[in-house]
């Protein structure tokens, strides 16, 4: 094995904690707009988790933001595929997502008051944190369609902006 | 020039009339596209009016810190009229990664 494959495997198993090591492999237009898709999903069922369980008023409101933006990002998506007529293709990428969010709001779901509050917008500034990356590393340079590529840079931007606004909440809570 | 001495007193009132009629201030736009402020920075003067023109699917904000905030809500518009000659960094408290900046003079 050379030089070079043995640098290629160690990055692999660097970020083999993370959901999206498995998509080393390039993936696919209907895989990335599944992957985008499935990481908005989570963020509203986190945030409306939030909202049922929350009694802060700036962590609600910045669960609503996410519910809103997330929301609106993914009519987008879904426009989008209509209209290139691609359909979004499950993969591990979307399932190891799913999985660990499933994970996490159990996690949430059993605390209350402050501490949920806490627990809640740390995930958030680690959650957007991890899609930023996934985004600006594999997704956005492996989608071929340039549509969906604007869309993706459009949704990095958002995500962007919503872990600079979750980690102004996390101070506050401090 | 002499003319110019002898009016130089009369030159403040007469800014204070033009700036207090509607007619000469300006309606300055900033369009909001994929999450960027263009154009990011704005001359402006006291009276003036700016508009941002949302194009995204996504409400945004236009937040002086601590001071004013103008809401900007989907494919819809919001507007602010100036009322002090200062500079003034803001953003959208949605999504703090946009920034703008206003220098307005008297
Ligand atoms: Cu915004």
């Amino acid at each position: 094995m050379s030089m070079k494959h043995t640098a290629a495997l160690a990055a692999l198993l660097l970020v083999s904690a993370t959901p999206f090591a498995r998509a080393a492999d390039k993936p696919t237009d209907p895989q990335i707009a599944h992957i985008a898709y499935t990481a908005g999903v989570i963020d509203v069922e986190a945030a409306k988790l939030a909202i049922e369980k929350s009694k802060t008023k700036d962590v609600v409101d910045f669960a609503n933001d996410m519910v809103r933006d997330h929301e609106a990002v993914n009519v987008q998506a879904l426009d989008l595929v209509k209209k290139l007529k691609v359909t979004p293709e499950d993969n591990a990428t979307s399932q190891a997502l799913s999985k660990a969010a499933q994970e996490e709001r159990a996690k949430l779901a059993k605390l209350e008051g402050a501490a949920f509050d806490k627990a809640y917008v740390a995930n958030e500034v680690a959650y957007h944190k991890q899609v930023n990356g996934a985004l600006e590393t594999l997704l956005i340079p492996s989608a071929e369609n340039g549509e969906l590529k604007t869309l993706l840079e459009t949704g990095l931007k958002i995500f962007q902006g919503h872990q600079q606004h979750a980690e102004h909440v996390a101070g506050m809570l401090k | 020039m002499k003319a110019g001495v002898l009016i130089r007193p009369l030159a403040g009132a007469l800014a204070l009339a033009l700036v207090a009629s509607p007619a000469l201030t300006a309606t300055i736009e900033v369009t909001i596209d994929k999450l960027v402020f263009t154009p990011a920075s704005i001359e402006a003067k006291v009276g003036d009016t700016i508009e941002w023109v949302n194009k995204d699917a996504f409400a945004h904000t236009a937040t002086e810190k601590g001071r004013w905030e103008v809401m900007i809500p989907p494919k819809s518009k919001g507007r602010i009229t100036l009322k002090k000659a200062e500079a003034v960094d803001y953003f959208c408290r949605f999504h703090p990664n946009m920034k703008g900046h206003l220098d307005v003079g008297p």
